[in-house]
């Protein structure tokens, strides 16, 4: 069986999975002061009465480093970046241990300045002296040649407990991202350690023995043991839960756009053809850049316990929540309020939404329903608006050949899959505000923890081959191989392909059920004087986010279950 | 995160799969170390600085500015609509405000190609800065314009198109034209009778450094520009006066790339050539887009940059003095030159011969233009090529007086069409196009 949950902003979903069935779900309320508490009380009351035996696989989807990083607590690490031309990398400044240094490699990977290690070593001497245990270390075009970060490592590695290389953290071009990326793997590093290590210490006593595996925003998972390495990539994973539980729902034929209506925020994403999109770069979180790779997916603050208000006689719902709803005992009006007015939620105090709803009203000049209707109204055309918007950010991405955009075609989703609390409501409404088909996934209530619990492992690898240089690269796998003027773009791909296998693997993926696919190749004919010298070809392969395999049929059947 | 001081937009546009010719230096990889370095500044995660998808241009916005022949269809390919495309997405964004200043990365690039059109020249079809001008003029009614092309080759097809336009000033800074291709560019080439003076050559001897380059323009351009006010200034941003372009022998920098980006202050760039393209391109065009974003830009240098070495000799500082006196003497004289060209005569004629390098033919045209103190003036190319045809085009200027369409139009109509395998009207004070032929 499968232990699947998803921390939320308001409630946290536990879920245990059987082989035919869903066997049993919990909710318990969403603790942000204390993350450990919510997760362990989650996972005590879904294995209560269970046989620990039979559990063979736990998936965690937390909120532990987004919140540590939107909080803007101050970190204590030490950054050394080398940079070379270009902009002044002082302007990337991180914190406050930040040292920009000499070296520099240029866009093919080749050296044009030296790495000064007696400038290390004294900077090493001031990180130790300053009580910092934790390193992030970036040069421009890593990712290229990773020679320099190597070098450094070699300096720092015997003096702190873990130095974290950014060439190592993404294979993607944009060293401001890198440094930010690196920045915050280092700065969580210690916390994410300590809380799984603790999560698994309590499983353990409860006789849960398996290992850990934590959603990643790209809608994979990952070990527990493997994320150590790279803790910032399971930031805000909450969207990838949401669209990874809707995926059995999508159609392989069509578009499809995934709205989670949640209690604080609205996430939402599209299946192209069934498929999730990743983001091109990665995610923006707390102020930082980042390169953590993640399914393009976009969080407007909307839900149905969002601030309701009617200022100036006009009427404006969230992007805060201030609580539950009127009608459950919270502060102010929300949409769910309005629901109760409509009649379409019962179970609460009918009286106090009333209430709310009518000195909204008020201030509008209209009538209690009419109020009601138009805050319902509004929610659904604000989050249908927010998603077209996102529809045309993703249609309007440059791409850069001929053929691209002369055949490029256009994204336009024919289907939308509602989940999250209030789904059916929301879908009800929105059908008559969209000609596009609306769908209410199954158990939509807890169908982001059954995503969490049943996403594949996930992983991404980029190639290099230079054949001037006579070099293929995988600075991020610590790939490097010699060869020769026949090298081809096909042996590239034969060798990405084998790297990710090996990744992916060593990450916690089932050897037998492995869907990788190429998601770039480039080539392109090096001409020096007016001869061809050599071949350039960059290849990025990846494991498709997807579900577990043997569970992916059998999903299907979970979900369709009222 | 970093903030531009100019809100500015880039079009990229390498076209990856597009190629004159496999070893040609007009090839798929030209701007693909420039994207590396740009993706690793992280140029486009800046605040301020947007990325635009380009749009294609459409065949009337071709036909604004070219006779096509046979047609736009049978002298462009795709690529040639993408780039001449995200030439006219930049100056729109600016246009309607969404940006300040813009640069379109594209290619290929335009600026040798002229008027009239047989085929390609100097790896150029269509003149990309061309049609995005006269869109603009078209779409949102600006007049003045100003062409700064800093391209090391002399930017004949752009001077070709605007030699009797009055409105629009064309200044070219490049490398002596009898030391490099296409051999022309001289101070004594200003302009048509009716235009005279709103060409302005900059012919620079070989081996100028930045200290020449930046004398031009703070002693030439930006006084010129000063007089002429125009509404907007597009830079054909060329990049091959950088010391290691290999077709070129200049010695200008990436720093001083920026620093003349800095002192122009374009509304527009375009792209135009510059083949050296690992070791100046990718440092010339992060330089470029820093200057016009309003960043520092001061640790933009390219590897191998010492400024002794590249340094221009006296001998070379006093010839561009005097080039220098002689463009500012011309252009002070400008009017007076103007009415002594235009005395005493209706019609002013030339005949001359363009050799098209790149797709080897040869045409000879027969030119006349209406003088006229009023407007542009209506003009008449009789062109045969060879290979190829014998054509007829006639343009009537934007803002042309009653008596030069008329002109214009008397000559379309008299047109025998036994003579002339295409017979083309281009009337732009309609913002029409004829094609009167007995083949289509």
């Amino acid at each position: 069986m499968i232990i699947g949950l998803d921390v939320g902003g308001t409630h946290t979903d536990v879920v245990l999975i059987g082989d035919q069935d869903i066997e049993k779900a919990v909710k318990v309320p969403t603790d942000s002061t204390n993350l450990f508490k919510t997760v362990l009380s989650g996972l005590e009351k879904i294995i209560t009465n269970i046989d620990p035996d039979q559990i063979n696989r736990v998936v965690l989807s937390t909120t532990l480093i987004t919140n540590l990083i939107v909080q803007d607590t101050p970190f204590n690490v030490g950054m050394i970046i080398s940079s070379g031309p270009g902009i002044d990398p002082k302007l990337f400044c991180t914190n406050g241990n930040y040292f920009t240094v000499s070296g520099s490699i240029d866009h093919r990977g080749r050296e044009t300045q030296a790495v000064n290690e007696k400038e290390i070593q004294q900077i090493a001497a001031k990180l130790l002296s300053a009580g910092i245990r934790h390193v992030g270390v970036v040069s421009k075009f890593s990712t290229r040649n990773p020679a320099h970060e190597l070098l450094i490592n070699k300096i720092l590695e015997s003096s702190f407990e873990k130095v974290f290389l950014s060439h190592q953290i993404s294979g993607s071009l944009n060293f401001p991202r890198r440094i930010a990326t690196t920045y915050l793997n280092a700065a969580v590093y210690p916390i994410h350690k300590d809380f799984y290590v603790a999560v698994k210490k309590s499983l353990e006593k409860k006789g849960l023995a398996v290992p850990i595996r934590i959603l990643k925003p790209d809608g994979g998972t990952m070990r527990f043991e493997a994320s150590i390495d790279f803790p910032a990539q399971t930031i805000l994973s909450g969207p990838a839960a949401s669209v990874m539980g809707s995926f059995a729902f999508a159609s392989d034929n069509e578009t499809s756009l995934v709205l989670d209506i949640g209690g604080t925020t609205t996430d939402m994403s599209i299946l192209l053809n069934g498929v999730p999109i990743i983001d091109p770069l990665g995610i923006d979180l707390g102020g930082y850049q980042t390169l953590i790779r993640a399914l393009n997916t976009t969080s407007i603050g909307i839900g149905g316990d969002s601030v309701v208000r009617a200022d100036n006689g006009k009427l404006s719902i969230g992007p805060e929540r201030l609580g539950v709803a009127l009608a459950y005992g919270g502060p102010v009006v929300t949409p769910t309020d309005a629901l109760f007015v409509l009649g379409l939620e019962q179970d609460g105090n009918l009286q106090k939404a009333r209430q709310g709803i009518a000195e909204i009203g008020e201030k509008l000049n209209i009538s209690i329903e009419e109020t009601a209707l138009q805050i319902f109204d509004l929610a659904c055309l604000t989050i249908l608006d927010s998603a077209q918007k996102m529809t045309d950010r993703i249609n309007s991405k440059p791409v850069y050949t001929v053929h691209e955009l002369w055949e490029g075609s256009k994204i336009e989703p024919k289907t939308i899959l509602i989940l999250g609390g209030p789904a059916p409501l929301f879908a009800e409404k929105i059908k008559t505000l969209t000609n596009k088909k609306v769908k209410v996934i199954p158990n939509w209530k807890v169908a982001n923890a059954i995503g969490a619990a049943l996403a594949r492992t996930t992983c991404e690898v980029t190639l290099l081959a230079d054949t001037e240089q006579k070099i293929a690269v995988a600075p991020e796998e610590g790939f490097s191989r010699k060869i020769n003027d026949k090298f081809s773009i096909h042996d590239a791909i034969d060798i990405a392909l084998e790297l990710l296998k090996v990744k992916a693997l060593k990450r916690g993926a089932n050897p037998d059920y492995l869907d990788t696919e190429i998601i770039e190749k480039m080539e392109f004919n090096m001409v020096r004087g007016f001869y061809t010298t050599g071949k350039n070809i960059r290849i990025k392969a990846q494991v498709k986010p997807g579900l577990i395999h043997t569970y992916k049929l059998k999903a299907e059947n979970f979900l369709e279950q009222k | 995160m970093l903030h531009a001081k100019n809100k500015i937009g880039l079009v990229f546009f390498p076209a990856f799969d597009w190629a004159i010719s496999p070893t040609h230096p007009e090839r798929e990889e030209r701007l693909l170390y420039t994207l590396d370095q740009i993706l690793e500044e992280g140029i486009f995660d800046i605040e301020g600085i947007e990325e635009f998808k380009p749009d294609l241009v459409t065949i009337a916005d071709v036909q604004r500015v070219h006779f096509c022949v046979p047609d736009p269809w049978k002298v462009m390919t795709e690529s040639h609509f993408i780039s001449a495309g995200g030439a006219k997405t930049i100056g729109m964004a600016v246009m309607e405000n969404k940006i300040k200043k813009g640069f379109a990365l594209v290619r290929p690039p335009g600026h040798h190609a002229m008027r009239l059109v047989h085929g390609a020249r100097g790896f150029c079809n269509v003149n990309i800065e061309a049609i995005m001008i006269e869109f603009l003029r078209a779409a949102y009614g600006i007049n003045r314009v100003a062409i700064v092309d800093t391209d090391c080759h002399h930017g004949d097809g752009t001077q070709d198109i605007y030699w009797h336009d009055p409105d629009t000033l064309f200044i070219s800074v490049h490398q002596d034209g009898r030391t490099l291709y296409p051999g022309s560019g001289f101070i004594s080439e200003m302009g048509g009778p009716n235009a005279h003076g709103m060409t302005v050559n900059i012919p620079l001897p070989p081996h100028t450094s930045d200290e020449g380059f930046l004398y031009a323009v703070e002693n030439m351009i930006l006084p010129i520009l000063g007089d002429f006010k125009p509404d907007i200034i597009i830079n054909s941003a060329g990049q091959d006066n950088h010391f290691s372009d290999p077709i070129t022998n200049m010695n200008f920098s990436a720093k001083g790339y920026a620093d003349l980006t800095r002192l122009l202050q374009p509304d527009i760039a375009v792209l135009e050539g510059g083949y050296a393209i690992e070791g100046a391109l990718p440092y010339v065009n992060l330089g470029i887009i820093l200057a016009m974003a309003g960043m520092d830009y001061d640790k933009v240098q390219e590897p191998g940059y010492n400024p002794e070495k590249i340094r221009q000799t006296p001998d070379v500082t006093r010839w561009i003095k005097k080039v220098g006196q002689k463009v500012m003497e011309n252009w002070n004289q400008r009017e007076k030159t103007k009415e002594l060209r235009q005395k005493k005569q209706d019609f002013a004629k030339r005949n001359r011969d363009i050799t098209y390098d790149t797709d080897n033919i040869a045409e000879t045209q027969k030119e006349t233009i209406r003088i006229c103190t009023e407007c542009g003036g209506a003009l008449r190319i009789d062109s045969t090529a060879k290979p190829g045809h014998r054509i007829l085009a006639i343009h009537i200027p934007h803002k042309a007086c009653e008596k030069c369409v008329s002109c214009g139009y008397e000559w379309y109509e008299k047109a025998d069409q036994k003579e002339f395998f295409k017979i083309f009207l281009q009337d732009r004070t309609c913002d029409k196009y004829f094609d009167k032929s007995a083949h289509s």
